[in-house]
């Protein structure tokens, strides 16, 4: 058979070499240095310095840092749906709160009978007229059982909604309103009190864990660094599945989705297994986040909560692990300072942030110092130089179709 | 048996499909030969797209038949899986992952495992890489592998999504308008692309330029109303009455 031979036309080269930068290892010793820092330097700072030194870090700290460390992990979990997989989930909050009540389910069990009524069961539950144990409570007596609930619950929730929303192909801003919906749906069953999980009040209180008080300053050290560690695995388990052919195609059904159904995958099926997978590590998040935090109840359910988590995302910068973890970190942080400083004006700090974000800085964080730089190079090609005006700009994808467009006009 | 029974690679028959009241293809045979190039041209809204959404099973019909090959029926099976059978479709606009390098892009259409749990630990083998450069340099990308797809300009991505169903090495090839918005140079080498692939798989173009349908055309089917109205040479076609009177316009009132 006769073979054709094409002749095509060298192509311009211009720009390209610089388009695509080396993959660093510069982010690989950032986050060794800060888990470092986080895991090991400011517990023994906290451990082992006076009361009052200026190295001391305090119990406060941290407290608060280590429920920066779990809103981190979650922020993850959102951005392992929106930036790298395209689906805008306002349903992490959901997945957060069901591991932290399997948590709150333990602790409440380790109460014991130290509660306000001094019965063996929670206070909720006396006060509810019952005299004896539910039998759904009763494994929850048992660690291992809370923990395997705590993965198991989420996980079919998500599997069971991922099956059916991705089946029928239901795409964009109907899977957030949809996962939105679900959420509220399941925040308004958990303020029942006929589903005996605390009602309004939710679970609080807590006493014990794992044979220590989880009020004493070495139990809330130790969480802190659990979740230290927890965070630190999640950010390399993610590094890795986002390095996979499987995290290849995670963008390519963000970017076109058509064309990866039209090339032989199942999307729903790739879709379904990102979201279970997110929803477990929002669920981990929830557990530790639980008795660092002392309580939980169902307004951690609510809109507002899973629409945070996406500001932590967009703040910090999308489509990176990096960007959720620092993101989740300074919004919080400005939270903490805002709703001391001005409580009222908290929620219009926060929309303002979102909004200066999102038309300034769409790469969040992250990205702030390639605009930088473009920015610089845009600033230096104002002076006549005839060499670096030929360069092409490598933040900026050139658009072809605007030359092919000149050249038909 | 010297004169056994040519087996059609697609074919399609008495299909019917109406969108809200609206008879978008309406009685439509259509029969290809294993190894054919085939061209569709046709007026705006005569069908050309539908009719490629019914053969890749994003839409389906309400009647009629449509199969692939040795009466594979396409009618009840996902895109995926038809996809999967050996049929690979281009889509009028370019379709890319343009935050992949090109070479990716390539990586994620090669034939092979297309499960969940596959992916989770595949690795490139240098066969893969083999075959990635080998369709790399029939469709002249080979000095942009490394880029990313959205630097390409308009054509090279046109080029690049026919590599990616190369790569995928289907039987049958369905393309959709591919020199839509090139320029008259970057159509040509189009067609000498697709001409190149003549024999190795069944290909169906659907176009509208006429320069390009000449450069290309073997047969001709032109649709008009969601039916083929004929069949035949570009020349056959050309001087048709029916065609010419639905191209430049109606003379005979019905």
């Amino acid at each position: 058979m006769e073979t054709r031979r094409i002749v095509f036309y060298p192509q311009p080269q211009l720009g390209l070499k610089f388009m695509r930068r080396k993959p660093t290892n510069l982010e690989l010793w950032l986050v060794a240095a800060a888990a470092l820092l986080l895991i090991v330097v400011l517990p023994c700072l906290n451990a082992f310095t006076p009361d009052g030194s200026w190295l001391h870090v305090s119990n406060f700290t941290i407290n608060l840092y280590g429920k920066y460390l779990c809103y981190a992990m979650l922020a993850i979990s959102v951005d392992l749906l929106w930036g790298y997989t395209g689906l805008l989930s306002l349903g992490q909050a959901l997945f957060f709160t069901l591991g932290g009540y399997m948590m709150g389910m333990y602790l409440m069990r380790l109460i014991g009978d130290l509660g306000q009524y001094h019965k063996p069961i929670p206070d909720f539950l006396v006060f509810l007229g019952w005299s004896t144990l539910p039998a759904f409570w009763k494994p929850f007596d048992s660690f291992p059982f809370a923990m395997l609930m705590a993965m198991l619950l989420p996980g079919l929730v998500s599997m069971i909604f991922g099956f059916f929303a991705f089946r029928s192909r239901i795409r964009g801003v109907y899977f957030s309103i949809l996962t939105q919906a679900l959420t509220y749906a399941a925040c308004l069953l958990f303020f029942r009190n006929s589903l005996l999980m605390g009602g309004n009040n939710g679970f609080t209180d807590f006493k014990y864990m794992l044979g220590h008080d989880t009020r004493s300053p070495a139990t809330q050290r130790a969480l802190f660094i659990a979740t230290g560690v927890a965070l630190l695995l999640v950010y390399l388990l993610c590094k890795w599945l986002t390095k996979t052919k499987f995290g290849k195609i995670q963008r390519a059904i963000r970017d076109s989705e058509n064309r990866v159904m039209f090339s032989g995958y199942s999307t729903a099926n790739f879709k379904l297994f990102v979201f279970v997978v997110s929803a477990l590590i929002a669920s981990l998040a929830g557990v530790l986040y639980v008795p660092q935090v002392g309580i939980i109840n169902p307004s951690e359910m609510s809109t507002d909560k899973s629409l945070e988590a996406v500001v932590w995302v967009a703040v910090g910068g999308r489509g990176t692990l990096v960007g959720p973890i620092l993101g989740a970190f300074a919004v919080n942080a400005m939270k903490s300072w805002a709703t001391r400083a001005y409580p009222d004006l908290w929620l219009i700090f926060l929309g303002v942030t979102f909004i200066l974000v999102t038309v300034f800085m769409p790469k969040g964080i992250v990205g702030l110092p390639g605009q930088l730089r473009s920015l610089k190079k845009r600033f230096a090609r104002r002076t006549p130089n005839p060499d670096l005006s030929a360069k092409a700009d490598p933040e900026v994808i050139p658009d072809p179709d605007a030359n092919q467009l000149a050249k038909i006009k | 048996m010297t004169m056994s029974h040519k087996q059609f690679v697609l074919l399609l028959e008495g299909v019917n499909k109406t969108f809200d009241g609206f008879k978008a293809i309406s009685d439509l045979n259509f029969y290809m030969d294993d190894g054919e190039l085939r061209t569709i041209i046709g007026p705006n809204g005569a069908g050309k797209s539908t009719m490629m959404d019914i053969i890749t099973g994003r839409t389906k019909p309400d009647t009629g038949k449509v199969e692939f090959g040795k009466d594979t029926d396409l009618t009840a099976m996902s895109e995926h899986e038809i996809n999967r059978l050996g049929i690979g479709r281009k889509f009028q606009t370019p379709s890319v992952y343009i935050h992949h390098t090109v070479f990716e892009n390539l990586l994620l259409s090669l034939k092979g495992s297309r499960g969940v749990f596959a992916a989770l630990f595949s690795r490139t083998t240098p066969a893969q890489r083999e075959r990635i450069h080998e369709v790399l340099k029939t469709i002249g990308l080979t000095d942009k592998a490394e880029s990313p797809a959205g630097s390409l300009s308009h054509g090279q991505k046109q080029w690049l999504e026919i590599g990616m169903l190369l790569a995928q090495d289907p039987k049958l090839l369905l393309v959709d308008e591919p020199a839509a918005g090139m320029t008259d140079e970057e159509t040509h080498k189009t067609g000498e692309l697709l001409l190149s692939l003549e024999g190795k798989h069944s290909i169906v173009v659907i176009e509208h330029d006429m320069t390009f349908v000449r450069q290309i055309a073997r047969k001709v089917t032109v649709l008009h109303q969601g039916t083929v109205l004929c069949e035949g040479t570009v020349d056959e076609v050309q001087n048709d009455e029916r065609v010419k009177e639905v191209y430049l316009g109606r003379k005979k009132k019905h």
